[in-house]
């Protein structure tokens, strides 16, 4: 299973799992980053870092590091 | 009696939401300007306090800072969580809990809201960008959604005055109908262990023993609150927290995500029958927008479009009122002049009490400009694109996206940089941010860079020369400031931040109003909490260079000065008076120390005058060069340093060569020889420790910079 960090901008999928047991991971579910939600890859930053993905109807920034840790499924 | 009264009069709310939901635009809409920032220890973000009258009521007003969770992981989100559970003493707990939320992304925004459900306090919800989610195809039924959580819902729109009087109303009601919300279900054996858990705390906290704190005891990852309830109420409840954990794994329960996935499940069940989403995905406006503002080329382009004008504004656009307050200034010592009579009172006056009001006022035209360029980004949304550009650039220094502008904003000036370091909110981050902003190079540098590069640097070069020097000096600041930041990240501000998770706001109009707020926030908390400071200090270095005021043979100076024949004795006497003075005497004494620098007595006392502001160092030069008070020529002043002899000696060699004029720029280049400044960071970081630090820090990198210079300098030539 891929994680957000590896896909192609455009990707649509839904989130199957967040990895680690740390207050990070916390945090992105907080955010909405749950399992089992839709997401789209909308763009990569110019400089390839961070990423801008859609998820429960508004758009969160998102450094690779974090997104290594968020597995997706691309539907 | 009368107290009783007065308080049942009052009502106390703390105001919830997440970032980017118009909080701030509330909260001024609500209690007009009428608010102050709250005093509470160790807490470095502004938590501010307002109230305003309804109906014969007092309503007091607690702005807990933007958050997207009440889960504390900072000592600065501690001390909101505590407000809003009534637990810090300096605060009456609230009466209820007004949450505001983003009606065009209600899910994630109700996340906050469910958590102050807990903490079994009445509750109003307010919703902001209503026509944002009809624009969007989401249609709420607000009634509906009002009767299934039991409490006042009222959709408001702060900039444009609608809905507050719906919403004050509200207010005014809620302590008499107990509008208390429904809790989030979770798994059985959650809310058994969470019972258990409640069941102790309110042994020692009471009603404040909250559903809402027994839930965080039992799920968070780093222990933070149970080490406070230790500390704070002498409350271990660590044993009973571990055996509840282990009940739960048992049970299969995944702790780190089992309360998100339980609220978000909750929040779908509350709002499936309440909210209609689009059923086909309309490609929003903002997505269509952000492909060309986020794109590899256009993007870029117009990001450093867009900082190339507010740059130039800063520079430009500001010098002509930056010139008028200072023409302003020169008029009005001028008539202090015609009216009062020479003597310490005209001088106090004149040179202490009115360079200093003056020089605070002066960062006015700056501060005005960056932040209403900064309100319109911030505004209109596209603040979070521009750190969104930028974060790769500054992750190598250890900082986040969001710390570019402010560091760009310091190579105007420090002091609106430093200010503008609040959209930072890691605050370690911003933290180092602040220390190293002043390290840029900021335009009362020029000055200086100007006066020594035409004095020593320009005569006898090649054309080029110049303006490769000047160059070279700019970079100074541009080199030195990330490596700083890298070094304090790694060193002094180590540790895990927050992981940089940041919304992408909808692009909306920018509204006048917010703008101005603002600008009008900015300027006056400059003013008042910064500027008295400001000008107290530069009171008092004109202090240090006045007294004592008497020669050797007991004459008062300025009446020798009045009564010199020339112009020359005048210049003379001055020179003798300043020499003489305690700044002056402390110049000789530090004479040792900044000798391996390549300068004299002169200049150690020209440096250690231009403490206030690193330009004043271009006057204080002309006096100990003995061209007097206003020496309006500088050319004369290049001249006399260009023939300066060491101590004035003539046997002497040139006091300046190129490593010694190179040496004391490049002092100036690092120094932080700035009072605003330093007050500014002590308004930001609320404590001296930081000012005081940045100093030290600076002033000592400044010297060996200088001693380095100097010294290859010498072996080189």
């Amino acid at each position: 299973m891929p994680s957000l960090d590896q896909i192609a901008v455009g990707s649509k999928g839904f989130i199957t799992q967040i990895e680690g047991e740390d207050s990070t991971s916390q945090r992105l579910m907080e955010m909405g980053v749950i399992e089992g939600e839709p997401f789209e890859l909308l763009a990569v930053a110019p400089m390839g870092d961070p990423l801008e993905i859609k998820i429960q109807g508004y758009r969160l920034s998102i450094r690779k590091t974090e997104a290594s840790q968020v597995l997706v499924q691309l539907t | 009696m009368n107290e009783i009264n007065s308080l049942s009069k009052t009502i106390r709310i703390a105001l919830l939401g997440n970032p980017n939901t118009g909080k701030t635009t509330l909260f001024n809409a609500l209690t007009g300007l009428n608010h102050r920032v709250g005093n509470y220890p160790g807490v470095t973000v502004e938590i501010k306090k307002g109230s305003f009258i309804y109906q014969g009521k007092t309503i007091e007003i607690l702005d807990i800072p933007g958050t997207y969770s009440l889960t504390p992981r900072s000592p600065d989100e501690l001390v909101s969580v505590e407000l809003v559970l009534g637990l810090n003493p300096l605060e009456e707990p609230p009466d209820a809990l007004l949450v505001l939320a983003d009606a065009s992304n209600l899910d994630r925004n109700l996340y906050l809201a469910t958590q102050a459900f807990e903490t079994g306090l009445p509750i109003i919800l307010a919703l902001s960008m209503v026509d944002l989610a009809e624009s969007a195809g989401i249609k709420i039924d607000i009634l509906a959604l009002s009767l299934k959580l039991g409490i006042p819902i009222i959709p408001i729109h702060a900039a444009k005055r609608k809905g507050l009087e719906e919403l004050k109303s509200g207010i005014i009601l809620i302590k008499a109908k107990k509008c208390i919300p429904p809790i989030p279900t979770f798994p059985q054996v959650v809310e058994d262990c969470r019972g258990l858990i409640r069941t102790q705390l309110g042994v020692k906290l009471g009603d404040k023993g909250s559903v809402f704190l027994a839930g965080r005891l039992l799920l968070e990852t780093d222990e933070f609150l149970s080490k406070q309830l230790i500390q704070k109420f002498f409350l271990d409840l660590s044993s009973l927290i571990l055996e509840c954990r282990e009940k739960l794994k048992a049970s299969g329960i995944n702790l780190i995500s089992i309360e998100a996935k339980s609220r978000y499940a909750w929040i779908r069940e509350m709002l499936a029958p309440c909210v209609r989403k689009p059923d086909k995905k309309l490609v929003a406006w903002t997505d269509r927008v952000d492909r060309v503002l986020t794109h590899k080329v256009w993007g870029m382009f117009l990001f450093f479009l867009i900082m190339f004008l507010m740059f130039n504004a800063l520079f430009i656009a500001a010098k002509p009122l930056m010139d008028l307050i200072g023409d302003g200034k020169n008029y009005l010592g001028q008539s202090v002049e015609n009216i009062i009579p020479e003597g310490m009172l005209r001088s106090l006056l004149v040179d202490g009490l009115l360079e200093g009001v003056g020089g605070v006022v002066t960062f006015l035209p700056q501060i005005i400009i960056l932040f209403g360029f900064l309100a319109v980004l911030e505004d209109c949304g596209y603040m979070a694109r521009a750190a969104f550009l930028m974060d790769r650039v500054m992750v190598k220094c250890g900082l986040s996206g969001k710390s570019f502008i402010p560091l760009l904003s310091s190579v105007a000036c420090a002091v609106p940089g430093v200010m503008a370091t609040r959209v930072i909110e890691d605050k370690k981050d911003r933290l180092a941010t602040i220390l190293v902003a002043p390290l840029m190079s900021c335009s009362a540098r020029l000055p200086v860079y100007v006066l020594f590069i035409g004095a020593l640097l320009t005569d006898g070069y090649p054309m080029w020369f110049p303006g490769l020097m000047l160059f070279c000096m700019y970079s100074i600041g541009f080199v030195t400031a990330p490596l700083a930041a890298l070094v304090f990240k790694s060193t002094l501000l180590k540790g895990k931040g927050t992981p940089f998770l940041m919304e992408l706001p909808v692009y909306k109009r920018p509204s006048f109003r917010v703008i101005f707020a603002r600008i009008y926030e900015a300027s006056f908390s400059f003013l008042k909490r910064a500027g008295t400071m400001i000008a107290a200090t530069m009171v008092l270095i004109w202090a240090v260079l006045y007294f004592p005021s008497v020669s050797s043979l007991g004459e008062s100076y300025p009446d020798l000065i009045a009564k010199a024949p020339t112009q020359e004795q005048q210049d003379a006497l001055l020179l003798e008076w300043k020499k003489n003075s305690y700044l002056g005497r402390a110049g000789h004494w530090i004479e040792p120390a900044v000798k391996p620098l390549g300068w004299d007595w002169r200049i150690g006392v020209a440096t250690l005058a231009s403490f206030p502001a690193r330009e004043v160092v271009v006057g204080t030069l002309g006096i100990v060069f003995g061209l007097g008070k206003d020496s309006k020529d500088e050319r004369q002043l290049l001249e006399i340093l260009q023939k300066a002899r060491w101590n004035d000696d003539p046997n002497q060699p040139l006091l300046f060569n190129v490593p010694s004029a190179i040496s004391l720029m490049v002092f100036f280049a690092l120094c932080c020889q700035c009072v605003s400044t330093l007050v500014v960071i002590k308004q930001e970081t609320r404590t001296w420790f930081w000012p005081t630090f940045t100093f030290v820090y600076m002033t000592s990198l400044a010297y060996l910079a200088a001693l380095v210079t100097y010294q290859v300098g010498m072996l080189l030539l």
